[in-house]
């Protein structure tokens, strides 16, 4: 199993990464939120670059912005200052080249699984045939294990089955940059466990640029290229950023075994802890 | 992945859960939770209506004989001894000329409404008879370019069941058609909202009288050319009218209060607003849009009876009336009889309505 893991620890991207081409470039991000007694300022002079085909995630206190920062990279958030830019051209509002997985699956229950995917990829193929369309929902319902659920409604799945088709409708679209808002975080962790293999499987196969957010150290360890660790609002910026060097495609076990794992997990605990 | 059909479902369905117990009662399949649901479902409910029918007829009894001792004294002081003797005697003879008029009993209900059934066969004969008769004629009228001759005979008790229920109907739809399109378009725009707001907080608690002349007022000059009988037409855009606004509210509330999540995924798709409005907004008010459209055809049925009273258009608002007015020997029975009819109506109107807003909606919702 350890043939996996790059045996050295002082390797760098650059040989990881087929291209270092800039994806999603965050520059002097600022939100203000105003209130009565004066302007609250969650995020300030907050820089990050992903570069393409990087899977990020981002851990930090509950409540110092994490969710605001994604939402203001979704496009569903106002930005109150500096600019957020895909592919080198700044964003206007939500779009489907950045694709969302919200922390609820937020599916529509009275549509099937199918339709919930379909919702999106019609959106995004309006040129597509109808017949290659359903064929682009079902491959990654499959991809996800839903095979057997397309035409049953998101009301009748459970939430874990409902959170698989948020992952399929979200890979569907083929999105430049995936968003993660803590999507397993109201799933219990036998399922978590189940759901963050899924992904990491479907994302070893599309590589789209991911950007996750979570309160999990070793969901973070274990899906990232690059853990971003935020510091606690208000005014909160990028305290520090760990680079994993553990080769893909990954194991639990393979990541559990690694020498470096606990020096990556005490890493950032001690960040979080300070 | 098929679901059978059972009548346990179908019945639960149409909020009509009882009828399944039932079912296992002739089936022998009742355990003893069953036994206890058995007892709670069915047992309970008839001896509550056999308490009721009790003590409606001890009720009635009583008022019977309170009016028969004012009416036996009365003849004594006025009369004297004589006369009053002559009244309780007739009282006791059951004679028609001399009862004392009071609420009816159970058994004198049950028997005018067997003769409101009698009633209609005779019409529905009279009718049938008189179509058959004029049949040759009318054909001829038609080939003549002439107006056929219709029935305009006295209408059955059955006939004004159908009338009222034709008119909830039209103004239920009527009600539909303004409430829901104006509902969407005031939840989906806060100017809109705030242009309408006081139009609605205002003329929502308006009694159905009221409305009831407005349109007189407006259909009556409307209409000064036509012929034809305004009372059908006044007292259904009358009860449309009165019974829209639950309507108006809950559909506007559904679709001003979509679950943001939503929202957020059709942003992030980047729907269209047409999109947006029929596989989002729409699907997802559904639920609160059926609550107030149950709320109005119950509001529309219920102010139905007045406004049918006002308008003089035939149905069972009507028929109270009348038979308020009329005053014989058994019209305060035939009142009763309506009564009990409104009510079953009623309440199958609301169950008609929870299986459709079951068929089409996300949420099941249970009877209450």
């Amino acid at each position: 199993m350890s043939t996996i893991i790059k045996e050295t620890t002082n390797a760098t991207h650059n040989g990881i990464f087929p291209s270092n081409e800039v994806m999603l470039d965050l520059k002097k991000l600022k939100k203000v939120y105003p209130t009565p007694k004066g302007d609250y300022v969650v995020l300030e002079d907050l820089n990050l670059q992903i570069r393409k085909e990087e899977f990020v995630t981002i851990i930090g206190h509950s409540g110092c912005g994490k969710t605001t920062m994604l939402s203001m990279i979704a496009g569903l958030n106002e930005i109150s200052g500096g600019h957020i830019s895909v592919l080198g051209k700044h964003i206007k509002g939500p779009g489907p080249d950045r694709g969302v997985i919200f922390q609820a699956p937020s599916l529509m229950p009275w549509m099937t699984a199918l339709q919930n995917v379909l919702l999106g990829v019609n959106q995004v193929f309006p040129d597509a045939t109808k017949a290659q369309r359903n064929d682009i929902a079902k491959y990654y319902l499959q991809k996800v294990g839903l095979e057997d659920a397309f035409d049953k409604r998101a009301a009748d799945l459970s939430q874990g089955m409902q959170q698989r088709v948020g992952i399929a409708r979200a890979f569907a679209i083929k999105p430049k940059v995936l968003l993660l808002d803590e999507p397993f975080g109201m799933l219990d962790s036998l399922t978590r466990g189940e759901l963050q293999d899924i992904l990491i499987e479907i994302w070893n196969k599309e590589k789209i640029t991911a950007v996750m957010i979570t309160h999990d150290v070793d969901e973070a360890i274990f899906l990232a290229d690059r853990v971003v660790m935020m510091t606690s609002g208000p005014r909160a910026k990028i305290g520090d950023v760990l680079e994993i060097d553990f080769e893909r495609p990954r194991t639990r076990k393979a990541v559990l075994e690694h020498d470096d794992y606990y020096k990556y997990r005490k890493h950032l605990i001690d960040f979080l802890e300070h | 992945m098929k679901q059978s059909v059972t009548l346990g479902k179908v019945s639960k369905f149409m909020g009509l859960g009882f009828l399944s117990t039932f079912k296992d009662l002739f089936t022998g399949k009742l355990g003893k939770e069953d036994y206890k649901n058995f007892l709670r479902k069915i047992i309970v409910p008839i001896g509550s209506v056999l308490l009721f029918i009790g003590l409606w007829h001890l009720g009635a009894r009583t008022l019977y004989n309170t009016e028969a001792d004012f009416k036996i004294n009365k003849a004594l002081t006025e009369q004297g001894q004589a006369a009053a003797d002559e009244m309780a005697a007739c009282i006791a003879s059951g004679d028609i000329s001399c009862q004392p008029n009071t609420l009816p009993s159970p058994s004198q209900v049950w028997a005018s409404f067997q003769s409101l059934l009698n009633d209609h066969a005779l019409i529905s004969a009279d009718k049938a008879a008189f179509a058959e008769k004029t049949a040759a004629l009318n054909e001829k009228r038609v080939a003549e370019g002439k107006d056929p001759i219709v029935y305009t005979g006295r209408p059955s008790f059955v006939d004004q069941i159908f009338r009222s229920l034709k008119t909830v109907f039209a103004g239920f739809f009527l009600a539909l058609l303004i409430a829901v399109p104006l509902g969407i378009f005031i939840g989906l725009s806060p100017t809109l909202k705030s242009a309408f707001n006081w139009f609605i907080q205002i003329f929502k608690p308006v009694s159905p009288v009221v409305w009831y002349l407005l349109v007189f007022m407006i259909v009556k000059t409307l209409l000064i050319d036509s012929s034809e009988d305004s009372s059908f037409t006044i007292s259904f855009i009358a009860v449309g009218l009165c019974s829209m606004w639950a309507t108006l509210v809950n559909t506007s509330m559904g679709v001003s209060t979509v679950d943001k999540d939503y929202i957020n995924v059709a942003k992030v798709l980047k729907l269209g607003p047409f999109q947006k409005v029929f596989k989002v907004v729409l699907p997802s008010s559904l639920p609160l849009i059926f609550t107030g459209l149950k709320i109005t055809l119950s509001v529309a049925w219920m102010v139905l009876i007045a406004i049918e009273l006002l308008a003089q258009s035939p149905g069972l608002g009507l028929f109270v009336w009348e038979e308020f007015q009329n005053g014989a020997n058994d019209s305060n029975a035939k009142i009763i009889v309506a009564m009990f009819v409104i009510g079953i109506i009623g309440f199958l109107l609301d169950r008609l309505m929870l299986t459709i807003q079951n068929a089409v909606s996300f949420e099941k919702t249970d009877a209450i």
